[in-house]
């Protein structure tokens, strides 16, 4: 058995400790809004939080994950409220949606080290998800509102 | 003795000290030395090396050398910025299959205070570069010859499916590397 801890909540799965955690999250504990992209990390749909950093969890191993953090999408927060999730609402920024969950997650390791990011620090930060719709600039304006959002709500 | 006598004297024994050790004392030979390290030079001109060790910030991929795709970047300590830091996707082991990331528990760049740029360097200013504390990292002597077995080092011939080793075997770069340290480290001429 293995312990997971996902979305602050304890699970023990009964999985090889090779299977990816993209497959134990979905397949296992049925949390659906990590989605399958490439398998190779190469796009980052399957992008998951792993002790606050950003992991491909097509190509992480769930004894990786072993006894420690794992944030989902489903996870970033109590009600859908992070500030990248209004934003991503507000500009309405998804068109198949299929990339957005792992866009968000890298988002927010990007907020959450640089609340005033440039264009630049978006392109730095977010290169390694990729859309097939070609989302890219509803992405960047609504990372540059979430930022605005963030620093209103701390003043 | 005259004081100045006894400090050259003490001096000398000194330096005789810092040249013995457990590869023997130095024994100057600028031909073997230049000679081994064209063979060290192919080796950390290879892709295998040099993707690591690029002139710019993103690190290079593949047999061609290209930069890494999505450009990942060196960041300050080397480890990479933001969602892209190397560890993230580059684990302690080689992911299965090719085309996927490969791994070592310390996967990353030089940082960026101390880049060690392989790419592009000519082989006199590689050598002056890895023989000099200032650029190779702080290594002295012993822990350069040492380095030929760092867990990095090492994992350039164990470097995942489809991806092409070094131009020779680990043993041959080793004997090749610490040959051309203990010979004296001479750098080619500048040409």
């Amino acid at each position: 058995m293995i312990s997971l801890n996902v979305n602050k909540k304890a699970h023990e799965v009964a999985v090889d400790p090779d299977m990816p955690l993209l497959w134990v999250l979905r397949d296992v504990l049925n949390l659906t809004g990590t989605k399958y992209g490439c398998g190779v990390a190469q796009c980052g749909a399957c992008t998951v939080h792993l002790n606050g950093e950003a992991v491909r969890s097509c190509m992480t191993k769930v004894s990786r994950a072993a006894g420690q953090e794992v944030i989902t999408i489903e996870g970033l927060s109590e009600n859908n409220d992070h500030a990248l999730q209004k934003a991503w609402q507000e500009i309405d920024v998804p068109q198949c949606g299929y990339c957005h969950s792992g866009q968000l997650m890298s988002a927010a390791i990007l907020l959450r080290e640089n609340p005033n990011p440039t264009d630049h620090d978006i392109d730095l930060a977010m290169s390694g998800n990729i859309c097939r719709c070609g989302t890219y600039s509803r992405i960047r304006k609504a990372i540059h509102l979430a930022a605005e959002m963030q620093q209103k709500n701390h003043k | 003795m005259p004081l100045a006598l006894i400090l050259t004297v003490l001096g000398g024994i000194q330096s005789s000290f810092k040249n013995i050790s457990a590869h023997g004392p130095a024994q100057q030979d600028s031909v073997e030395s230049v000679k081994a390290f064209m063979q060290v030079y192919s080796v950390l001109t290879s892709p295998r090396c040099m993707n690591c060790h690029p002139s710019g910030d993103v690190p290079l991929q593949g047999d061609n050398s290209q930069l890494h795709t999505m450009a990942p970047q060196r960041g300050t300590d080397g480890k990479g910025v933001y969602a892209m830091k190397c560890s993230n996707c580059h684990q302690a082991t080689n992911a299965p299959g090719v085309h996927t990331p490969p791994g070592n528990p310390k996967w990353q760049l030089p940082p960026a205070d101390m880049k060690m740029i392989f790419q592009g360097r000519t082989p006199h200013q590689l050598a002056k570069q890895i023989m000099d504390p200032k650029t190779n990292g702080h290594k002295n002597r012993e822990q350069l010859i040492a380095h030929a077995d760092d867990g990095l080092v090492l994992t350039g011939w164990n470097p995942g499916e489809g991806r092409t080793l070094p131009p020779m075997s680990h043993a041959d770069f080793k004997k090749a590397w610490i040959t051309w340290i203990t010979t004296g480290g001479y750098a080619p001429s500048e040409k």
